[in-house]
């Protein structure tokens, strides 16, 4: 009976041993979580870390030099299209930066920055050069990964009234100038 | 005994400043029609505002100060500095309205430059500035490049003595044909052919460039109006940077010869002397000037080990080193990088080939070929001179369109001016090294502002002091009338104070 005992558990143990095994069933479970999370975490950091500022870059572009960079900033100007590839220029508010990014990739950005609009702000992680030897020593960013952070608009412009109101005043000046310069002197004898 | 200005010389001079002042309203115009056209209204009120109060200063200045005299030689030159000051001042009101300069200071510190065809801008966020204001900028330029007396006398004044003395006063020495207002227009003539051309070609490689096609032409026409007129305004503030491309930079480095050239020099080729371009001591003086200074910019860039490939290394240095020597201002590098990446040697190369400038009668800044050919033929009379004996008689030539004899006069004049811009260079230099800028980086910017370059080493910012940016201001107008109408001025008001 011992060794049945032994070798055969009896229910309690049976019940024990089958919440023991869901314990940890839902501990592995939750370790998978985590490490998918972390894996997830572990790749993208690299890709969209602090985003670097261009006058940081710029002045110092032989630390950077050949380095992946994450840069940050407003689509403005043309995006100008080169076989497979186009360029974009991206201005974080200090400097713009030439990206040179693969051309389905800028398909996705819809507003550049003008008068007229505020461009998309995108994010890029690429490979920074001082002296660019692919674009005659540009110093330039060749993007792998181009992120969309938020969507451009087109900016609505409202009459300035006080600066309506000047012309109108000056306007009247001038008039009234124009009206004497056709009184001439009368002339001396 | 110096003669206090009497009432004549003041309603003479107030006649003619306000004659140019209201054809500097009527240029207005342009960017007006321009803000109309894209739908831009705020812009298009500041240039409202901009024409009205050039006009009522114009024809109040017209009316009060009427006179049928013509000009003297001091008071021409007067209204020509003058011209050149109000230029900047009522240049500026649009751009303070437009809210993108921080001051009005700022504005007219940018309205001057373009005037001067300097091309130093302490513009804000210039990659959001609305088309008109834009296209002000470069038409500025343009006009300053042109001369701004040149465009009021190809509107306004009638052939006469005055407009020869202000032609003069505005740092043309010389006259192309024998009427002065056929030799304003010739400079047209020759300026908008080469701008249909230049817009062209710059607008069709825009477009191939992968740029919409309006902008490649709005580009397109911007650009070759401050390459042409060695201005170096450039519509996005990455500057050339902005297109990534070889073959616009190519078009650019064309047009900006094309702009240091002699406007005497075009009309003989215009009119199919070719070998002149080869035998004239401007264009040899400009081939051994930027030979020189390309070798020593290429050994410092050489050094510095930024460039590892020769091309490169070329395409760089050639390109700022054209863009100094024409006093252009187009840079293909960011302003840091002049310090930060490049060394002292090439910098010296760079600020070498701006302080020489291109050809008189051009439209480039700083000492300029024919004076620094003039003095080189001297310094070689007085050599001989010393090595032959003393019975030898020594003459010196030169070629400039016709063979001359050196006399002593053109020398002394050539040497003045060489001095005067020497002097101006060094006085920028100081103002910058009292601020705490190290001195090349003083020199550099300050030489870049008296030569009416614009290459910037980083110095001209927002954040530079007030003086500072006044004393650039002054730099950019002096170096760009070449001094005399400023000393004329200075004498003005001195025997104004002092005379009896």
């Amino acid at each position: 009976m011992k060794s049945q005992t032994q070798i055969l558990p009896n229910s309690k143990q049976i019940q024990n041993s089958k919440s023991q095994f869901s314990f940890w069933g839902f501990e592995i479970g939750i370790y998978l979580v985590v490490l998918i999370l972390l894996v997830i975490l572990g790749f993208s950091a690299p890709c969209f870390a602090q985003a670097i500022s261009s006058t940081e870059l710029i002045n110092n572009a032989k630390s950077y030099d050949g380095k992946m960079v994450v840069y940050k900033g407003e689509v403005i100007g043309d995006v100008m299209p080169r076989g497979k590839h186009a360029w974009v220029n991206i201005n974080d508010g200090n400097n713009a930066i030439g990206v040179w990014v693969s051309r389905a990739v800028a398909k996705s950005i819809f507003y550049t920055g003008s008068y007229r609009a505020k461009g998309d702000v995108v994010e890029v992680s690429g490979i920074f050069h001082r002296s660019c030897p692919e674009h005659g020593g540009d110093l330039d960013i060749h993007a792998q990964v181009l992120r969309k952070v938020t969507s451009g608009r087109v900016l609505s412009e409202r009459i300035n009234i006080d600066k309506k109101n000047l012309v109108l005043i000056l306007l009247g000046i001038l008039c009234i100038i124009l009206i004497l310069r056709q009184f001439k002197p009368k002339s001396k004898k | 005994m110096i003669l206090r200005p009497n009432l004549i010389d003041l309603k003479n001079i107030g006649y003619y400043l306000g004659k140019i002042i209201i054809g500097l309203a009527l240029t207005m115009c342009l960017p007006l029609v321009i803000g109309l056209s894209c739908g831009e209204i705020n812009p298009a009120l500041d240039f409202l505002i901009g024409i009205e109060a050039a006009l009522i200063f114009g024809l109040l200045l017209t009316k009060l100060c009427y006179t049928d005299n013509d000009l003297s030689w001091a008071q021409g030159m007067i209204v020509v500095s003058l011209s050149w000051l109000a230029a900047a001042v009522l240049g500026a009101i649009p751009f303070y309205l437009s809210g993108h300069w921080a001051s009005f200071m700022d504005a007219v510190f940018d309205a001057m430059s373009g005037f001067a065809t300097t091309g130093l801008a302490l513009v804000q966020d210039l990659d959001h500035l609305s088309y008109a204001h834009n296209f002000w900028r470069h038409l500025a330029m343009f006009i300053g490049g042109q001369g701004i007396v040149i465009v009021a006398l190809s509107l306004f004044v009638k052939g006469s003595s005055g407009a020869f003395k202000m032609y003069i006063g505005e740092a043309r020495d010389e006259r192309i044909m024998p009427n002065i207002i056929d030799t304003s227009r010739f400079i047209w003539l020759v300026s908008i052919t080469f701008l249909v051309l230049g817009t062209l070609a710059l607008g069709i490689t825009g477009i191939l460039n992968g740029m919409r096609p309006g902008n490649a032409f709005f580009h397109g026409v911007c650009i070759f109006m401050t390459a042409f007129d060695t201005g170096g305004f450039a519509p996005q503030s990455q500057s050339m940077l902005y297109y990534h491309n070889g073959i616009y930079e190519l078009i650019t480095v064309v047009i900006m010869i094309l702009g240091a050239i002699n406007f005497k020099l075009h009309y003989h080729i215009w009119m199919g002397n070719r070998r002149e371009i080869w035998k004239n001591i401007e264009t040899t003086g400009l081939f051994i000037a930027v030979t020189v200074t390309l070798i020593i910019t290429a050994i410092g860039l050489d050094r510095a080990g930024i460039y590892p490939k020769a091309m490169m290394l070329f395409r760089k240095g050639f390109y700022q080193l054209i863009s100094g020597q024409t006093g252009t201002g187009f840079q293909t590098i960011y302003s840091v990088q002049f310090l930060r990446e490049w060394n002292h040697l090439a910098l010296i190369g760079i600020i070498c080939a701006m302080s020489l400038g291109g050809a008189v009668c051009s439209t480039t800044g700083a000492i300029k070929m024919l004076r620094l050919g003039i003095t080189l033929k001297a310094l070689m009379e007085d050599i001989k001179r010393i090595i032959l004996p003393g019975k030898a008689i020594v003459t010196q030539k030169f070629h400039h369109i016709k063979t001359i004899f050196l006399e002593d006069k053109q020398a002394r004049s050539a040497l003045l001016i060489t001095l005067c811009y020497l002097v101006l260079y060094g006085f920028g230099a100081l103002v910058g090294m009292f601020f705490g800028y190290p001195f090349v980086d003083a020199l550099f910017e300050s030489t870049s502002a008296a030569a009416n370059v614009g290459l910037s080493c980083g110095i001209t910012s927002l954040t530079m002091p007030a003086a500072l940016k006044l004393t650039y201001i002054f730099q950019m107008w002096a170096g760009r009338l070449e001094f005399m109408s400023v000393f004329v001025l200075a004498g003005f008001v001195v025997a104004a104070i002092k005379g009896k």
